[in-house]
């Protein structure tokens, strides 16, 4: 388990919206730019790790009830997209690193993967 | 209770805000977490069908003491083979569906996955009616 600030800080990453959230917990992490495969998760409180930077990608979050997510390779993040996590309490986190990279540190450092 | 949505096609930017509507309605009515995630999820594959390939859709949205029915009714081309459309992994979706993260060939799968009965009625070049159907059960209320 890790707090979403520590894993901020593991992937070098910038909280970009709901920073109230920071201090919850989390345990498993997904990585994908599938949202679809992303909408079979069934477990809860999983980090989402994604280089696809667009609404659709808080849309499945809200329906998955992932409340954050780390967006990999300094993606560009719109305005649209803070205002419908914010909206949604989803915390936003912005990552210099590859998918690969981050998937890696947070393995390392505990987070579980889910298959 | 009865509520009615309009989607358009094309309207990537709007998928998924009829299945978020629902979920608020569901939220207030304290439906179990685990049957209303199933029912969301099922509806946001909908929607993202309809979007991705309709001209046009409705979501009837129906709600009783125990169960939610969802009909979604499409103007567009219609699905052909209906079994082909099930199987996971086939897809006609567009790159542009692909780049928002859907068109893998596994939406009308994770619909029927997360319903507990769907029925799907297709007319070439008319349209396609999906029925969604799921129970509350003991997680209700």
């Amino acid at each position: 388990m890790m707090t979403i600030s520590d894993i901020a800080n593991k992937v070098k990453g910038r909280i970009v919206c709901s920073e109230e959230k920071s201090a919850a917990e989390v345990e498993y992490a997904f990585s994908s730019d599938l949202m679809s495969d992303v909408l079979k998760v069934e477990r809860e409180n999983v980090l989402l790790i994604t280089g696809l930077a667009n609404l659709q990608a808080i849309r499945t979050s809200e329906m998955s009830e992932i409340n954050c997510i780390v967006f990999a390779r300094d993606k560009k993040i719109g305005n649209d997209i803070i205002e419908l996590a914010r909206e949604n309490g989803i915390v936003l986190i912005e990552s210099p690193f590859s998918v690969f990279r981050i998937s890696g540190e947070l393995y390392s450092a505990g987070i579980k993967p889910l298959f | 209770m009865q509520y009615r949505y309009k989607i358009a096609g094309g309207d990537f930017s709007n998928a998924g805000s009829v299945a978020s509507s629902v979920k608020k309605i569901l939220r207030q009515l304290n439906i179990g977490h685990s049957v209303s995630k199933r029912i969301v999820i099922a509806l946001y594959e909908g929607e993202v069908n309809i979007v991705a390939h309709a001209y046009s859709g409705i979501a009837d949205v129906e709600i009783d003491s125990e169960k939610i029915r969802i009909l979604l009714t499409d103007k567009g081309p219609g699905i052909p083979d209906i079994p082909k459309a099930m199987e996971e992994g086939f897809s006609t979706a567009s790159p542009q569906v692909r780049e928002m993260g859907f068109g893998a060939g596994m939406g009308l799968s994770n619909m029927r996955k997360n319903s507990d009965i769907m029925n799907i009625t297709s007319e070439n070049g008319k349209g396609t009616v999906v029925e969604l159907i799921n129970y509350f059960g003991t997680d209700a209320r």
